[in-house]
């Protein structure tokens, strides 16, 4: 089920796969000038509909950080720099594979191709996928982003992540990626999506437990807010060239770096090449952060097909742990009476 | 009085042309729907038959594709709203041909159904069960990839118009590759991993299954859907069954997020959870 990467060939030659991504000059001294700064006199193809075509496989794999890294004060690196940070994680995912310590005990990411490494990524010369505000991070938590941070962390620490099922986290629960979006943020594997699309709708598939946003185009109205899901409900529209998704009734409960169920997520498709659409998202969120902020990556086209993620029918490991879980505290509790017996 | 008996005898011939008629179209041996109806569907962009929508069917299948009376719940909290309805049956011909090991199978599944069901553990429901459960799915169409969305469990097929191949791997809900025939979508889909069900009632399959699906457009808010099943494991024979799919025809139809695993956690994994001491 990995021949999607068996065919790609020495690390050196996907990175010339995943092509530099352009940036002029007149890009890196107004990186937040928007998305559509792809080369011009590109011919973006066309649905039969006349709308620009933006189906095919797609990754947004990334070594970029969301926040700019402490003591970098540039908002793009040359390509020279990005070359050797990507070749640095690189082999810092390779020693992750060494035999005796726990990553190795849970997946060979290297064996299976799941490394970043290994798989097409999305080169970015970006120091930080925020674009605004200009710093490259993340604004302040306001007092009732705080407030709720706290009380989560407080949470965290009456129950233990391996008391139950419900105590654990939602991806090894299988139901939701935190990454899952939007905003469709970078899964640590398989960062791979499809988009399929006609005149009244947009699909993109996330390969990641088959979650599939549909995305209307029709004009309809936004939902009452009392209906609330996971992944909100989004409305597209097409600006020019570009598609427009604002996605609002999101359920808050898989938090996206702190926001809350009222988080308001505005995203932004182009494509700049064949080979790439600008993915740009702005999150305004009230309960969490006084202003908007903007981040953007490249999605880069992959090798199809996505495969069957059936996550939660095959989740030994949440059952293995929990099983884990209560071995260990009945080996404790058998000691404990052995130690009292002896007294 | 006297034109009583007249009555009655018209009465008479009117249901004996019926049944005629009804036993033609349910023999006819996988005529698709649109010989019958002679509709012609809208057209996409790239001049295909226009199948975008939500559907949904509407029957009991879901409780068992075979003829069955009403029966008690098989939860006895849920009383009335866990009871089964009765149903005529989607099977054409009545019965699914198994062998007689897998009828017994069968009988066994129904009789354990409430621990073995793998849909109550919210598993991906698997072809053709997705189809006919009472949750609302939709096709979006392009011209070389035609996605069906299941609201239960978010389960996907996505159907390869081009670039087909077989199933690379096994997978719950089987990889499909579809053509056009005049007005039908055709989807053939093998590659099962062979865990899931047909229906609440046992009735099951293994990984050989292949399916063989007809979408046909029977007028602006129907579908004809028939299916056949093969597996030289589980059945004498191929067999097939018929229903139509219905749009769900409200301006605001939306397919809802049903992310089931949550509500089955505490079924799966409750007896590991941690005892804290009263």
């Amino acid at each position: 089920m990995h021949h999607r990467f068996r065919w790609l060939p020495s690390t050196a030659a996907v990175a010339v796969a995943a092509t530099a991504w352009p940036v002029p000059a007149a890009v890196e001294a107004q990186p937040s000038s928007g998305a559509a700064q792809g080369s011009e006199s590109y011919a973006v193809p066309r649905t039969a509909d006349g709308h620009p075509d933006l189906q095919g496989f797609w990754t947004n794999q990334t070594y970029t950080p969301l926040e700019r890294p402490e003591g970098v004060d540039k908002a793009f690196y040359t390509v020279e720099e990005v070359a050797a940070i990507e070749s640095g994680r690189a082999s810092r995912e390779a020693e992750l594979t060494v035999p005796g310590t726990i990553p190795d005990v849970h997946y060979d990411f290297t064996q299976f191709g799941l490394d970043r490494s290994q798989s097409p990524f999305a080169r970015n010369l970006r120091t930080s996928l925020i674009v605004d505000p200009p710093d490259g991070r993340l604004p302040p938590v306001n007092a009732e982003g705080r407030r709720r941070a706290a009380a989560v962390a407080a949470e965290r620490e009456r129950v233990g992540r391996w008391d139950s099922a419900e105590a654990n986290q939602l991806d090894d629960r299988c139901i939701i990626m935190r990454g899952a979006g939007p905003p469709m943020m970078n899964a640590g594997y398989n960062a791979n999506y499809q988009i399929v699309q006609n005149r009244d709708y947009v699909m993109i598939l996330v390969e990641m437990i088959h979650d599939a946003r549909i995305i209307p185009l029709d004009g309809r109205p936004a939902p009452s807010e009392r209906a609330r899901q996971w992944m909100g409900m989004s409305r597209g529209r097409w600006e020019g060239d570009t598609l427009v998704v604002e996605t609002t009734n999101i359920n808050g409960k898989n938090p996206f770096n702190g926001s809350s169920d009222r988080m308001r997520v505005t995203e932004r498709f182009t494509r700049v090449a064949d080979d790439t659409i600008v993915y740009r998202f702005t999150v305004e969120d009230p309960l969490t952060w006084d202003r908007p902020w903007t981040a953007e990556m490249p999605m880069k086209e992959t090798i199809g097909p996505l495969f069957e993620h059936a996550c939660h029918e095959g989740n030994y490991g949440l059952y293995n742990t929990l099983v884990g879980a209560r071995l260990e505290e009945q080996r404790a509790a058998e000691a404990a009476a052995r130690e009292e017996s002896q007294r | 009085m006297k034109a009583r008996p007249r009555r009655r005898h018209r009465l008479f011939a009117l249901t004996v042309a019926a049944t005629l008629a009804g036993a033609a179209f349910a023999l006819a041996p996988g005529v698709a729907g649109a010989q019958e109806t002679a509709y012609t569907a809208p057209r996409t962009a790239d001049g295909t038959p226009d199948l975008n929508g939500i559907w949904q069917a509407l029957n009991n299948a879901h409780w068992n594709v075979e003829p069955h009376s009403a029966d008690f719940s098989p939860v006895r909290e849920l009383g009335a709203l866990g009871a089964v309805p009765g149903g005529l049956g989607v099977v054409e011909g009545g019965t699914i041909p198994y062998t007689p090991e897998a009828l017994a199978q069968r009988d066994e599944n129904f009789a354990n159904r409430l621990e073995r069901d793998p849909a109550i553990k919210c598993y991906l429901p698997g072809t053709p069960r997705a189809t006919y459960m009472p949750y609302p799915f939709q096709i979006i169409q392009s011209r070389s990839h035609i996605m069906i969305i299941h609201e239960f469990a978010g389960a996907v097929r996505t159907i390869y118009m081009e670039d087909q191949m077989e199933s690379p791997a096994d997978t719950w809900m089987g990889w499909s590759n579809g053509r056009w025939e005049g007005e039908t979508l055709v989807v053939e889909t093998s590659g099962f991993y062979g865990q899931t069900w047909l229906d609440r009632a046992g009735n099951h399959h293994s990984t050989a299954l292949r399916v063989v699906e007809r979408f046909t457009p029977r007028s602006p808010e129907t579908l004809d859907y028939h299916v056949t099943l093969e597996d030289p494991n589980v059945y004498t024979r191929p067999w097939s069954m018929r229903m139509p799919l219905y749009r769900r025809v409200e301006p605001n139809a939306e397919l809802m997020e049903f992310r089931c695993v949550e509500f089955v956690e505490d079924l799966i994994y409750g007896h590991l959870r941690k005892k804290v001491d009263q």
